[in-house]
């Protein structure tokens, strides 16, 4: 099925997040649509798939004009999509989330003929080798599985055209190439796809035609021909490096040593168990590993956030295990959590209150029992200036800043302390290219001044940029640790669990 | 080849919190023990006590039962201490045990409890037909009140408001019938009634966001307010407007000879039989129809819901009003069919009650049933001890089956998993 989008226009309130954006999607064929993180693409394809009320323009299926009230209108047309956060019911079994909304009934009461979903699911799930059992409970599967699901729910509608909403950010490099395929094999088989993705690697090993948006509106186009700096460029709107400058590390003593660390999350389950390693002072240790097999768990157990059921953690040879968060910060360790809205600031809270929220009880920010607004405002002008914070004033609140802008902040106040150990979670999670450069540009600098950096990211080009050294981890344990310099396709089986040199 | 860390794969993460919870357990070993101690030993040696369960009206004649008052109780109070022994050693084992335990363990407290209380008294027998009966009776409000709550949590809406639509679904039960003279005519104004307030709930809460928590106390008051404005003005000056009118008892043929079962189930007035259609078929719609599975997933991702073309607030404005209705049916309980006439605020806390019998019944019709059915209990308990007469205040009594539901709600049930998105209006 032919997809046309014309002068398609969508605001909420006074932000514009598309402009007049034109797009032709030819039926078999793969598109991409290519931009940074709030460049407008998922509101775009939320207003193709009925989600959204277009402001203005118009969408056509094989040239003509069709309306969409909803998603079901969308959907009974014959789109389909995988959306990025996914759409299914978590306590719903697989057969029940991919019947939702077309389900078979029978008789007057309408009862659900589970036989016939699960038919479904067996057959479409054998047809795209996918291994899914039809009454696994959704919330009891692992991501890429969920993923699974959702296409085949796309699939059971007789979707002609199926947009995958950034569908990579959770998978391993396996996991995506494997996805990659099918999408290949949709193609193949006639179905038209729209890949909505910020990664480069992806649109040129799959896309027949590549739309480029920025700030709302397209670009141009791209053949898949083009090379990655082309292609970059055009999706942030000047030329960009693509590799992160740093010198050769020089690693002196060890400052953060850890040994055979364990612990477990809030309902019991041991994530971490028995992790082991050092990091120098002047290199960064990345720890490398798809979303949830106990990285979050690991730097929640070095700063105290979690108990620990086992094992120590040292700073400078100073036991930090057992000690209140307050303790660890102020024993020299820098904290960037992963997730800067839900636990690295506080939203409501000024720009300058944020910057001292772990400074505000010692001089000069207080004294006795009152805070000294001199002194805080002195370090907010100075840690915006530094920090290239983009805000109309430091009375402002955090929440009204940028993702980009609240990771600055984040980090100023992290770093404003003399720091022995500096923790980054996923620490350039959602930002644009430049601001990614910016963080990336401050930690390394952290790292020529001496400081220790242990980062955690599921963003393996990430890791691979800023390590000196790569700690693999899978359910809750460091699989290994390799040299920077270790190409994708051995981090990505690691990433599933094989040890290095086997994966080698 | 490539070798995996040998690792197994973490379970997944089950609902019953694997943190040992130990409030559930020690509490039941406390209620164990003051049965053993006080109703066990202190029924006195060489007393009998004498339950009857059948009546003289019935087509068979059962001889009343006169057992040993201590042995009986004792015995009841160990088999209480061996359960609450048992979830002391799953909650060491970290395992969950059914609903069954706090069921069970509720049943021997009370059969203590009445050997106890009939312990030594010549002529007063323990009716336990009676009291079973009057447990099914009493639970009808809680029944449909839970039922209510059910149906509107399920789809994702908060319905404080129970209480409201039970108290003007006996107003407008009472009016009506007594303006038509026709009790039944009662029992259809009633959930027009409760609908009425479900409806309200339903704008303000689906409509305009507000406060689910809010909406539904404000309507309680509203309804209190407004019914007993009505009760002192319009039903004083027009007493024909509120007079006594009964739902007559129907017994169901051969069923209701039955003994015990029969005069316990099956000698009611009309709307215990609606409450049975009611609870069955419910269950089934809401976990075997199609129309079930929608509204669970609404009330669990709305969102998802949404992008299946699923109307979302479409199916919680009529959800909210359907369960409206049912609270409304259940008001009528209050009124016609108990044969009285309307008293101001006479619904007395019941829907709150109800909205918990709704926990303790997760979500599900069926466990709202069983759980209203033993806050019943607990009622026709404190009645019967009020009739026989006891040393002890019947109301410190009365008070045992809910200790006994907190605690199982607390520990032994596990954490019930309330559907995800309650509370929590749907904005795109």
């Amino acid at each position: 099925m032919k997809l046309e989008l014309r002068g398609i226009t969508k605001k909420f309130g006074d932000f514009t997040a598309n402009n007049k954006i034109d797009l032709l999607v030819e039926e078999g064929k793969i598109h991409a649509l290519l931009g940074e993180n709030g460049a407008g693409k998922s509101t775009l394809m939320n207003v193709l798939f009925g989600f959204y009320d277009a402001d203005e323009g118009t969408i056509l299926l094989d040239d003509e004009e069709v309306v969409f009230a909803g998603p079901g209108d969308a959907m009974a047309a014959g789109i389909g999509m995988v959306h990025q956060h996914f759409m299914l019911v978590p306590p719903f079994t697989v057969a029940e989330n991919v019947m939702l909304g077309h389900e078979a009934v029978t008789g007057f009461a309408k009862i659900l003929d589970l036989d016939a979903a699960r038919a479904t699911v067996r057959e479409l799930s054998e047809r795209f080798g996918f291994h899914l059992d039809p009454d696994a409970k959704v919330e009891d599967l692992a991501v890429g599985a969920q993923q699974r699901v959702e296409i085949i729910k796309a699939l059971s509608r007789q979707a002609k055209v199926l947009i995958l909403d950034e569908p990579t950010a959770v998978l391993t490099p396996q996991e995506t190439d494997e996805l990659l395929e099918i999408v290949k094999q949709l193609r193949d088989s006639g179905t038209s796809v729209v890949l909505i993705t910020h990664k480069l690697r992806e649109v040129q090993a799959v896309a027949d035609t590549i739309t480029v948006i920025r700030l709302g509106k397209v670009v141009g186009t791209a053949k898949p021909t083009a090379s990655r700096e082309e292609l970059a460029s055009m999706m942030v709107g000047r030329d960009v490096s693509m590799t992160v400058d740093k010198g050769t590390a020089k690693p002196g003593d060890v400052v953060l040593a850890v040994k055979n660390l364990s612990a477990k999350d809030e309902s019991g389950h041991e994530q971490l168990r028995r992790v082991s390693f050092d990091v120098r002072a002047g290199e960064i240790l990345a720890v490398a590993g798809v979303q949830g097999n106990g990285q979050t768990e690991l730097m929640e157990a070095l700063l105290g956030v979690i108990p620990t059921t086992g094992g120590k953690a040292t700073v400078d040879g100073e036991v930090i295990t057992g000690k209140s968060i307050g303790d660890v910060l102020m024993s020299g360790v820098g904290f960037v959590p992963e997730d800067r809205t839900e636990d690295g600031l506080v939203a409501t809270f000024t720009i300058a209150n944020n910057l001292i929220l772990d400074l505000y009880g010692i001089e000069p920010y207080s004294k006795g029992l009152a805070l000294q607004p001199a002194a805080i405002t002195e370090h907010a002008e100075r840690s915006v200036e530094q920090f290239d914070i983009r805000t109309t004033s430091i009375r402002a609140t955090a929440g009204s800043l940028s993702g980009g802008n609240q990771q600055k902040v984040v980090l100023a106040r992290e770093l404003s302390r003399p720091l022995k150990v500096l923790m980054a979670s996923q620490p350039t999670r959602g930002l644009d290219v430049g601001s990614i450069e910016f963080v990336h540009k401050r930690i390394i600098q952290e790292r020529d001044a001496g400081t220790a950096v242990l980062i955690v990211s599921s963003e393996l080009d990430e890791v691979t940029a800023l390590a000196d050294r790569i700690a693999v981890m899978y359910q809750g344990q460091i699989v290994d640790i390799v040299p920077a310099d270790t190409d994708r396709e051995t981090l990505g089986l690691m990433m599933a669990g094989a040890h290095g040199e086997d994966a080698a | 080849m490539t070798t995996l860390v040998d690792a197994p794969v973490t379970p997944a993460a089950d609902d019953a919190s694997a943190r040992r919870r130990w409030a559930g357990p020690i509490g039941l070993g406390l209620i164990g023990l003051v049965s053993f101690i006080f109703f066990g030993i202190g029924s006195g040696g060489g007393n009998e006590t004498t339950f009857s369960v059948a009546r003289q009206s019935d087509f068979f004649t059962i001889p009343t039962l006169t057992v040993p008052s201590q042995l009986t109780a004792t015995a009841l109070s160990v088999i209480a201490l061996a359960l609450a022994g048992l979830a002391v050693w799953a909650t060491l084992q970290r395992r969950t045990l059914g609903w069954w335990l706090p069921v069970v363990f509720t049943i021997a407290v009370m059969g203590s409890l009445l050997t106890w209380a009939g312990a030594g008294r010549e002529g007063t027998n323990v009716q336990i037909t009676g009291l079973l009966t009057s447990a099914i009776v009493l639970s009808i409000p809680l029944v449909f009140g839970a039922l209510s709550g059910t149906l509107c949590e399920r789809s994702g809406v908060i319905n404080i408001a129970i209480e409201g639509q039970l108290l003007f679904g006996a107003f407008l039960a009472a009016l009506v019938a007594s303006a038509t003279g026709n009790a039944y005519a009662g029992l259809v104004a009633a959930p027009l009634a409760g609908a009425l307030v479900g409806a309200l709930l339903a704008i303000f809460a689906v409509k305009y966001w507000v406060d689910q928590i809010v909406v539904g106390v404000v309507l309680n008051v509203l309804v209190i307010g407004l019914t007993s404005f009505l009760f002192g003005s319009l039903m004083r000056d027009n007493p024909n407007l509120n007079q006594s009118m009964s739902l007559g008892r129907l017994p169901v043929p051969v069923l209701s000879e039955i003994p015990i079962i029969g005069p316990v189930l099956f000698n009611h007035n009309a709307l215990v039989y609606i409450m049975y259609v009611t609870v069955i078929v419910l269950h089934i719609m809401l976990f075997k129809s199609r129309w079930g599975l929608r509204v669970r997933a609404v009330g669990e991702h709305p969102k998802a819901a949404d992008t299946v073309g699923i109307k979302v607030n479409r199916t919680r404005v009529r959800n909210v009003i359907l369960g409206g209705a049912i609270a409304g049916l259940g008001g009528a309980f209050f009124t016609v069919a108990a044969g009285l006439a309307f008293g101001k605020e006479m619904t007395a806390g019941k829907g709150f009650i109800a909205l918990a019998a709704m926990i303790l019944g997760r979500w599900s019709p069926k466990g709202a049933l069983l759980a209203a059915l033993l806050f019943g209990f607990a009622d026709a308990l404190r009645l019967q001890l009020g009739i026989m007469g006891s040393p002890i205040p019947s109301q410190f009594l009365g008070m045992l089956p809910y200790l006994a539901t907190i605690f199982a709600v607390a520990g032994l049930v596990g954490f019930a998993k309330p559907p995800a998105a309650e509370g929590k209006p749907y904005k795109k």
